[in-house]
């Protein structure tokens, strides 16, 4: 029996439209080609498709804007001063405005001898061929890969040289200007030399009450004996989709820590997928969501440990507001040859409100037996006898739940480990809990 | 100060206090003892507002003031305090932010203004000298780790800068060796007062060599069924419960 | 500890065969033609003497089941099956239906002497045996049956041919017969319940056994009835090429207690055999029913040629307050097992729980777990899971815990360990979470390990062999759930731990 035709969605339907009208003359007209096509034939995915059961993006996304345009020089400046999270950090900054870079508004001081950096388009234009990986990445896995290497605009081709300590933090701002609806999407592709220590802070901002939408994958290589700090915070507008993967490679002994704090967009999924490809290399993945009104964030993990002795220690704490939806899924896959396995796994989601919900799906999938490999994960409302602990004490009701949301998404904040890093997204926490008063629980 | 007038009290439908009158006056340490499960804790939660204890008739005067109808957070700014037998352990709070913010709290409740850091630090730091409490113990997350005896003076220290007017103390002695049992009852001795006062709740008498009471009731099956003065506890001490369990039953 | 002593003596004991109960009864068989067609669910209807109601109820299955498809999101692999190709009716030619002892053909009887299944009346004294020699473990559950007496349903093939102790039941009140009988003698009862906690329409599964089903068992336990014994249900395919579609239905009314036993054995055979069995319980205000399953069915050779495909849909409705259903779960057998025994928490007060034991090893593949469905207030439910995987084996545990929006208060906890025994084997834990309540309290925990050099190496330098260390570990890992079934189960429960292990070391 012949496979029926799929009948497209309206936004499947617009992406069609879209990608038709892209320029034809481009150095990666076939990978694009391909990309969509495989994107194509599965659609957008939806419940049914076991990656996506709990973000049913066919739902989720019934409009798909065209191409953002880019943005006037007062624009991206004004929208810029907006994207303030890491005010408080020393740090050197890449600045994508609409999915394009903004030299003039990038700021290499201080790490300019330590790097080297080209734009995604820069880079094509002087004729550099991607990188492997770029077109090696099987587009048909993953729709949101699969759209990124459809409609890519720019990105960052960055690469911290072997042995480099950068001095600063670099981030990496990408940012939403102008009151029209649009896409952008960056890849930016990422490598950290031999042996060399660097924090990167990729940043996703914009405007309140546009429907713009937000398509980055973010691929690094750590190469062997690197020490990697990565903080992802997205904040972007209350109407936004924000779709991100963060594709690390890691090599034998690097560390690689990535953060994921997320308080932004209507639907946002945000995914890593990390594999080891070294032995006795470790990484720490955690993250924070905080959702409120009718938001639906969604963080998603695959650690896939191929190679013996590395260790994975993951803790993700949602905190849940109002009548929106938090997903945590995270699998730690261990092969058969990562013998000496240390994979530990923590979800913890605290629902702060009657309409909150929670959908947790932590998965072991192990095919080595010598390893240590675990995961728990709860669900639960604020304890009561610390509440009333608190309240004897004269706090009131509220500055106690305050206190205690704060305490609770505190413990994965502070495990960053960079003081300047944990108080500014402490200080964000802290705003969201002050500014947000009716999500906490009458 | 206190007034506790036919109070009953039930938790998930079994009544609990069955009847209880008690009258404290400013500046006295009433001590209430009485074998286990005779309704000690849960007089202790009650007139600290716990949630689940439902007062089934009754009333409880504090300083006039109807305290049955106040939250948990007003009965502190108000000045009650209990000091908890299990301090509660809270991961990610750290003990300097939550002292802070129990302090400034209730001043803000008292229309008082809030402390400056330099103030309040110094405050802290002379009353966790007192009580022997390292300033590393302060930098942890509230009773995070902390010994049994550790948890007991973080309570005393929260007494001193706190300065409630009535200061309940549930079992404070349990867990306790010898030193840290002076330790504790030093803290409570300086802090008595004409205008404050103490009900302190045990199981044993030997807290009481070390803070004196004025009066000593005796607690069973949810009523107090004997006061006298402080030869009561060493009565006590000496005989055991045994003839108050069975002069209830 | 004796128990784990008498494990090892047991599986010392045992011969090169390891899977012990492979023979075949020969006798002959009626059986209907190969394939699936309303002509074939008629045919089934009629061979059963069904009322018309019954009849189009397994016409209106099978017109649902032929436009649906078979599920993929299980963690199994297993070549496409030809439904065409199996016979859906099989019986042995000497009995058209259930009858006395003294009719039924003796070759069956012996049958089931052979597994250990005494089906004379006078004979049921084996549990007590049991329960003497068998252990030290301080389990509960055995003591309430003093006696220790099992009143016992067999089901050959398609059909069941014996029921023991009828009517010392019937005395109390109890119905427990064959379901075939049930709809022809208590058509009111069938009628209500059947199909109201599986949905004809439920999977792909469940309604093919809707429209097939041929026999299983029918529990009624009426009202404020604590039944007087434990009752069992003992299932074995033995015609070729056949599929068994049994169905189980048990309604414990309010303030009843029930505790019910199923055991599966095949022959060895080296096609493959399809077991899709449906079992729907019913549990009104205050009532109780204890479910444990010891599944052994043919699990294949070491290559992976035979083997029951096990596909089968459990699910308790809690239906009334305070209600309470515990499933509790041996797996040893089977090429493949698909199998989510399940609660519907829908009775404010209920409480669910699942106690599991899922041993896989040649080329076995095992994706079972349970859903606690949390509709009702102050909800509760356990889940006790422990997966052992040896050989080239895959063993998935997947559960799905949810609250509700109207489920305040529910509590769940969970604690899923997996236990590895050699490097080629796979052990997964795929849980799903979801709370749709924020007073509802969810706990989960997950371990995989392997068995510890440490324990090992104590154990050999005792005197041990590997497989019997390894056995006494694996007993050891598993003593929380191997606690929750009836006393006269758990010794030879422990034997069989052993048996499936054998071969997973050295």
């Amino acid at each position: 029996m012949a496979e029926p035709t799929r009948i497209r969605t309206k936004a499947e339907e617009a992406l069609a439209n879209h990608f038709a009208a892209l320029d034809g003359d481009d150095p990666i007209r076939e990978i694009r080609a391909t990309a969509f096509d495989a994107f194509l034939s599965k659609g957008l995915p939806h419940r049914r498709i076991e990656d996506w059961k709990y973000t049913d993006l066919r739902n989720l996304m019934r409009e798909a804007p065209g191409p953002a345009v880019p943005a006037g020089i007062d624009d991206a400046r004004a929208a810029l001063a907006g994207a303030d999270v890491f005010d408080g950090v020393d740090r050197a900054r890449l600045v994508f405005v609409n999915g394009v870079f903004m030299p003039s508004l990038s700021d290499m001081a201080g790490v300019a001898g330590d790097i080297e950096f080209a734009s995604l388009n820069a880079f094509l234009a002087r004729g550099g061929a991607v990188l492997d990986r770029f077109a090696g990445t099987d587009p048909g896995e993953s729709p949101i890969l699969a759209l990124n290497s459809a409609f890519v605009r720019d990105g960052a081709i960055l690469r911290v040289k072997d042995g480099a300590k950068l001095s600063r933090a670099v981030e990496i701002a990408n940012v939403f200007a102008g009151g029209k609806p649009g896409l952008q999407t960056m890849r930016h592709q990422v490598r950290i030399g031999r042996g060399a220590e660097a924090t990167i802070l990729e940043t996703f901002s914009g405007p309140d009450g546009v429907a713009y939408q937000t398509n980055a994958v973010t691929e690094v290589q750590v190469d062997a004996d690197a020490r990697v700090r990565w903080v992802v915070a997205q904040e972007e507008g209350a109407e936004a989709i924000h779709l991100h993967m963060l594709i690390p490679r890691i090599a034998d002994r690097a560390v690689f820590d990535p953060f994921n704090f997320a308080t932004g967009a209507r639907v946002a999924r945000a995914e890593i997928r990390l594999a080891f490809e070294g032995e006795a290399a470790s990484a720490g993945i955690r993250g924070i969501a905080v959702a409120r009104g009718r938001q639906h964030l969604d963080a998603t993990l695959i650690v896939d440990h191929a190679l013996p002795n590395c260790t994975s220690k993951e803790l993700f704490k949602a905190a849940i507001g109002g009548e929106a939806k938090g997903v945590f899924q995270g699998k730690i896959i261990v092969r058969p040859d990562a013998q000496k396995t240390d994979g530990q796994m923590m979800s913890q989601a605290l629902l702060l409100s009657d309409g909150a919900e929670f959908s947790n799906k932590p998965e072991l999938e192990i095919f080595a037996d010598d390893v240590i490999c675990g995961h728990g994960a709860t669900c639960g409302q604020i304890d009561e006898d610390m509440l009333f602990f608190l309240r004897s004490r004269g706090i009131d009701k509220s500055e106690a739940e305050r206190l205690l949301i704060q305490a609770f998404l505190a413990e994965a904040i502070e495990e960053i480990g960079e003081e300047a890093v944990v108080s500014a997204l402490e200080a964000r926490t802290r705003h969201w809990l002050g500014a947000e008063q009716e999500v906490l629980s009458a | 100060m206190l007034e506790i007038k036919n109070l009953h009290v039930e938790v998930e439908g079994k009544e609990i206090l069955r009847g209880i009158d008690l009258s404290v006056e400013d500046g006295t340490v009433h001590a209430i003892m009485g074998p286990n499960g005779s309704g000690k804790s849960t007089l202790s939660y009650v007139l600290a507002g716990k949630e689940e204890y439902e007062v089934t008739a009754g009333e409880v005067l504090f300083n006039g003031r109807n305290l049955l109808e106040m939250e948990p957070d007003e009965r502190a700014a108000a000045g009650v305090f209990l000091a908890f037998q299990y301090p509660i352990e809270i991961p990610g709070v750290g003990t300097m932010t939550f002292l802070r913010t129990a302090l400034n709290a209730q001043r803000k409740a008292r229309g008082e203004g809030e402390l400056s850091t330099p103030e309040f630090m110094r405050l802290v730091r002379e009353a966790a000298q007192r009580l022997n409490i390292s300033s590393e113990m302060l930098k942890r997350p509230l009773n995070v780790g902390f010994s049994g005896g550790e948890k007991k003076r973080n309570e005393i220290l929260q007494m001193a800068l706190l300065a409630p007017t009535l200061c309940v103390m549930d079992e404070t002695d349990s867990g306790l060796d010898i030193d840290a049992l002076r330790i504790v009852a030093e803290g409570v001795n300086a802090l008595r007062a004409p205008n404050r006062s103490f009900v302190v709740i045990t199981h044993y008498q030997r807290l009481l060599n070390h803070i004196v009471p004025d009066v000593v009731h005796v607690m069973s099956r949810g009523r107090i069924v004997r006061t006298g003065g402080p030869e009561l506890a060493l009565e006590l001490e000496e005989k055991g419960y045994a003839d108050y369990v069975e002069e209830a039953a | 500890m004796p128990a784990v002593q008498e494990t090892i003596e047991q599986v010392r004991a045992l011969d090169v065969d390891k899977y012990k109960y492979g023979f075949e009864t020969q006798i002959e068989s009626d059986l209907a033609p190969k394939g699936l067609n309303e002509e074939t669910v008629r045919l089934i209807s009629a061979k059963k003497g069904e009322p018309e109601w019954m009849t189009d109820w397994r016409l209106e299955a099978f017109r649902r089941w032929q436009t649906m498809s078979e599920p993929q999101w299980a963690r199994v692999h297993y070549p496409k099956i030809d439904y065409q190709e199996l016979h859906y009716y099989a019986a042995p030619k000497s009995m058209s239906g259930p009858r006395s002892l003294d009719e039924v053909d003796p070759e069956i009887l012996a049958t089931y002497e052979k597994l250990g299944i005494p089906l004379k009346e006078q004979e049921i004294l084996a549990g007590v045996r049991n329960a003497e020699t068998g252990d030290g473990l301080d389990g509960e559950g055995g003591g309430e049956y003093g006696s220790g007496r099992v009143a016992v349903d067999a089901v050959f093939d398609s059909v069941s041919v014996v029921t023991t102790f009828k009517k010392e039941l019937a005395k109390a009140g109890v119905i427990f017969m064959p379901i075939s009988e049930a709809i022809r003698e208590h058509p009111e009862l069938v009628r209500k319940y059947l199909g109201s906690v599986v949905p004809v329409s439920d999977n792909f599964f469940a309604t093919l056994n809707s429209a097939v089903f041929s026999d299983g068992s029918f529990v009624y336990i009426p009202k404020g009835v604590r039944c007087p014994m434990e009752l069992s249900t003992y299932f074995r395919i033995n015609e070729r090429k056949t599929g068994q579609f049994e169905r189980t239905l048990i309604i414990a009314d309010e303030g009843s207690y029930v505790s019910y036993l199923e055991g599966c054995t095949a022959p060895v055979r080296d096609e493959h055999q399809l077991h899709a069995a449906v079992v729907e319980l019913v549990a009104l205000d205050d009532a109780e029913i204890k479910y444990s399953t010891v599944q052994n069915w043919y699990p294949g050779d070491a290559e992976g040629r035979g083997g029951v495909y096990n596909f089968v849909t459990k699910r308790g409705d809690c239906r009334g307050r305070n209600a309470k259903i515990s499933w509790t779960q041996v797996e040893t057998g089977s090429a493949i097992t698909w199998k989510y025994p399940s609660c519907i928490l829908r009775g404010d007060g209920s409480r669910g729980e699942f106690y599991s034991i899922a041993i896989s090893n040649g080329r076995q593949q095992v994706d079972s777990g349970t859903k606690m469905i949390h509709l009702g207030k102050n909800t509760s439910s356990r889940i006790i899971s422990k997966g052992i995987a040896a050989g080239r084996s895959d063993n998935t545990y997947r559960g799905l815990v949810s609250a509700h929006r109207k489920a305040s208060n529910a509590r769940n906890f969970t604690q899923c360990d997996s236990l590895l025994i050699g490097d080629k084997c796979g052990a997964h834990t795929v849980p799903y979470i979801e709370s749709k309540n924020a007073s509802a309290v969810f706990e989960h925990e997950a371990t995989t390990s392997k068995i510890s050099d440490d324990q090992m190496f104590y154990c050999l330098q005792r005197g041990m062999s590997e497989e019997e260390a390894v056995a006494l570990i694996v007993n050891g890992f598993v003593r929380d759930v191997l606690q929750q079934l009836p006393m006269e189960f758990m010794a030879e429960t422990q034997k069989l731990i052993g048996i499936s292990l054998e071969g997973s070391v050295g």
